[in-house]
Formats: C-alpha cells, structure tokens, sequence
C-alpha cells in the first residue's frame, strides 16, 4: 500500500499543475535483521525541478522518517548520495525526476558496496583503495632544504601539464563507477576504477615523482589488468572524470604503447 | 590531501576490514576480509556482471567477448576430442565427421564462425584500447560530461565485427547447406 505525501493528492500522474510519482525505496538493516529486506512505496508529488533527492527527503519530512539516506552537499560536489536509481547508477541529487520519464522510480543502495542500511553505503573499501594508489603529490622532502623559512618553494606548471590530468582530478569519491563496474560485480579485491584513474592523475601530473612506487601497487592481479574496457564506469561517472580512459592511458603507459601519455617530462 | 601521507595503504586496508566486518553485525571477531559476508551481500554478482542492457554497446560488447571465448574454449577442447578420432582409423574419422554434416552440426559450426570472427575483430579493438589507442585526449571536462572513451571509433570498431561476424556465418551457412 502505497504512502502519500501532501494530503488531498488523491490519484497518482497530473492533477492539475502537480504530478505525482510513486517512489519505491529498498529497505533493509543488515547489522540488525538481514531477513526484513523489501521495497516500500511511497506517492510523492513532484514538479520540474524536482530532483529523487528531495522526493526522499520529501518522505522523510511528511511519511516516513526512518528512510536512512547519506547526502550533504545537494549539488552534485561532496559525492555522499549516490544509488542506484532505477537500475543505475546515479546522484539522487543530481538525477531530476522528470528526466526519467517512469511513473515508478526504485532507488537501491549502490550496488558493490556493503548495505548499512536502506539507502547507505559503506564507503571504507572506496576509501581506502583510494589511499592505497598514494593520492598525493610525491616529492622528496630533501627538495626543501635550503628553502628559508616563511618562503614558498613552487612547483611551476604550464597549462598544457594541468590538461593531462585536470579531468580525472575532478572526482568526487561517488563509487558510481565502482557500482558500474562488472570486474567490481564479482571480485571484492579489485582496486576499482576510482582509484585506478586517480593512479593516473598523479602519475600524469608534471609535478609528481612517486610514479614507480604508484605503478608498484597497480600492477598487481586484482589491479589495473583486471580492466576489461567495458566503459560502464565512464557512461555512470556524474563529472565527467571518464576512469576508463584514465585506465587505458596508465595501461598504455606501462605497456610502453605510447598510447598513454604518462607524463615524461618531469623535472 | 595531508591526511592522506599519514596513512599507507596496508594500515589503511586493515583498519578498513575491520569496519566492514562491523556492517555484517557479527562485530569484529571475523578477521576475514575476503569471506563472503552479509556486508558483501550487495555484490552485484555474475547477474549483474552479465547484465548487457544498462551500459551502452560497449558493456554488450564486453559481454560477447567473454561468451565468444568461453564458447571458443570450449569448442577448441571439443576439437581436440573430434580430431583424435583419427587415432581409431579413417572409419572412426568418418563417423565423427559425419556429426558435422547434420542441421545440428551446421548451425553450431556457423556459431562457431560467428565467435570467431567476432572475439578476433573486437579482440583486436580490446587490445588497441587496453594500450591507450583511440581512446581520447585527457581535457577540461564540460557539461553534459560525455565521456571520450566512449567515442565513435570503439563503437564503431564494435559495430564492425558485430557486422563481419554476421556476414561470416551467413556465408558458412550458405556453404554449408549449399545453397
Ligand atoms: C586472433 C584471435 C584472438 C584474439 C585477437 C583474442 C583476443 C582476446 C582478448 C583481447 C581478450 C581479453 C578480453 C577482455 O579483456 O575482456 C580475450 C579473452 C579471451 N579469449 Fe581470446 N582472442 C583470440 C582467440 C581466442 C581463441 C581461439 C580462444 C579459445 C580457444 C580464445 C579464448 C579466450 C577466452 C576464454 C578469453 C577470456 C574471456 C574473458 O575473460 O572475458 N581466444 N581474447
Ligand atoms: S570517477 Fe566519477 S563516478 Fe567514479 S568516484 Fe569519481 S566522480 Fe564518482
Ligand atoms: S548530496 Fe552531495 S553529491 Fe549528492
């Protein structure tokens, strides 16, 4: 039986200016009870703007408070509210009702990651396969000796260096690709895409030296040849950071295809 | 990105094994990580490794790839059976061929055809991206985000042996029933 929001919104689709949806939301508490998971419906009007973000939290506010669902920043910036969304994954706040043209949107928790509950994640193997490939800039610390206190040594870069990377350093640690990833389906040890285009954005930055102890984790048989280039990862990616092609560059580079542009002119 | 130096990556992956385990609800007695727990529960599984329809041509074609060599291993191992019939003699030989030459034996053989060429053409476009060919440039991404890996090339590389693969078995059909 289908809950409603905002009373007097008797039938579902148009009534008059307001449209209504029926919003179904995957419920579970595996710490508590792994036995109770199925789906609750729920009639939540929506207008153009409206995105699946506000429609949960629209049942949040008027029907059922208990819905758990991880979001912050509500603009598609701090990377907390992916799931999968009629099938896919998405950002719930960055995915507007209307696009999806269905009466019934399912939302699920984000395939590939352990459920916490409802619609939360747990990110802790996102987060720390992203530590493992050395998310930083890798420079000896013998580079600033000499450098008199209170002043800045810089590392110049031409705009051309910033173009090799600036794209991949656009993630926002979603897991969307990493919910996409068919490797990722079926072996839990997997870097995952995430993590392999972030390899790639440091070791394409100009300014990095850790490549060889960068490389030294990726090359690894749950690493980047796990990759099958099967693109998902960069058709579900809401910035645009394209892992796939980050993966297949790194690739190329280490094969010495040429193919990869690496980055070669380090200083 | 301070935060980060601190930590390296094997400290980092037990500390994380040790929360996930907090999610299966049996606390942190299980030390673990790699046994299928209820946490684990949300792995999309071979269902959802197979799933061809939600990612576009190139999932489908990642999809074919593995059907057409799994299907190719197995017929290379049925070969292997077949031709050593020869062992028993031109009578054996014969037998065994004449499996072939039924509308059964046809139709698997010009699937066979259709594997072949198709794992051969799209292996070639596999092995051009897994090097970093046609992939696209590294650039400044833009709204709406349409990723550059996914370009024309790969997909028509796809389409292409999707094509040929077609066209071969027709013509194996044709031969074979001799039309
Ligand atoms: C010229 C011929 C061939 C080429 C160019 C080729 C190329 C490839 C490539 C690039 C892959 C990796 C695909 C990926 O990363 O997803 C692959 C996988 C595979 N190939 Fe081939 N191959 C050829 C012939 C064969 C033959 C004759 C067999 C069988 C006896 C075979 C069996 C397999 C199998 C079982 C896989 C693994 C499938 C998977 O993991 O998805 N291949 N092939
Ligand atoms: S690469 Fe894209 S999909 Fe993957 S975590 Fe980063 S922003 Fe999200
Ligand atoms: S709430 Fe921050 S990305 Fe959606």
């Amino acid at each position: 039986m289908a809950l409603q929001a905002a009373a007097g919104q008797a039938s579902a689709q148009q009534t008059g200016t307001q449209r209504t949806i029926t919003l179904r939301i995957a419920r579970s508490n595996p710490a508590h009870d792994s036995s109770t998971t199925g789906f609750d419906d729920f009639d939540v009007p929506y207008e153009k703007w409206t995105t699946v973000l506000d429609a949960i939290l629209e049942v949040k506010k008027s029907l059922d408070h208990s819905v758990a669902v991880r979001y912050s920043c509500r603009q598609a910036t701090c990377g907390s509210c992916g799931m999968m969304i009629n099938g896919r994954p998405r950002l719930a706040c960055f995915t507007k009702i209307d696009e999806l043209n269905s009466s019934v949107i399912t939302v699920e928790p984000l395939q590939n990651f352990p459920v916490i509950r409802d619609l939360a994640v747990g990110f802790d193997s996102l987060f720390e396969n992203h530590r493992e490939v050395r998310p930083y800039l890798d420079r000896e610390n013998t580079e600033l000796e000499g450098v008199p206190d209170g002043e800045l040594k810089e590392y110049p870069q031409s705009p051309e260096e910033l173009e090799q990377y600036i794209q991949f350093a656009n993630c926002i640690k979603c897991g969307l690709c990493n919910a996409a990833c068919p490797t990722m389906a079926t072996d839990s040890s997997f870097l995952g895409p995430q993590a392999l285009a972030q390899a790639y954005r440091y070791v394409g930055d100009s300014r990095d030296k850790g490549k060889d102890s960068r490389l030294k984790v990726i090359d690894d048989s749950h690493g980047i040849w796990r990759c099958h280039f099967a693109g998902s990862c960069s058709q579900v990616c809401p910035k645009g950071v394209d892992p796939a092609m980050g993966i297949q560059l790194l690739r190329g580079y280490m094969l010495g295809f040429g193919g990869g542009s690496g980055n070669n002119n380090q200083k | 990105m301070a935060s980060v130096d601190q930590e390296e990556g094997d400290a980092g992956r037990e500390a994380g094994t040790d929360s996930q385990d907090r999610y299966d609800g049996a606390g942190s007695s299980s030390s673990s990580g790699s046994a299928k727990t209820a946490a684990d529960g949300n792995r999309a599984g071979v269902g959802g490794m197979i799933n061809p329809g939600r990612y576009g041509i190139e999932r489908v074609a990642y999809w074919l790839m593995r059907l057409s060599g799994l299907g190719l291993l197995a017929y290379f191992i049925g070969h292997i059976y077949e031709t050593s019939s020869i062992l028993q003699g031109k009578m054996g030989w014969d037998e065994f061929l004449a499996i072939t030459q039924t509308t059964e034996g046809h139709i698997l053989l010009a699937i066979v055809i259709g594997m072949c060429v198709f794992h051969t053409v799209n292996g070639i476009r596999v092995m051009l991206g897994h090097g970093g060919v046609g992939v696209g440039r590294a650039a400044r991404p833009d709204y709406p985000y349409i990723p550059a890996s996914q370009n024309y090339r790969h997909k028509l590389g796809i389409y292409t042996a999707i094509v040929l693969a077609a066209i071969a078995m027709m013509y194996g059909l044709a031969v074979m029933f001799g039309v």
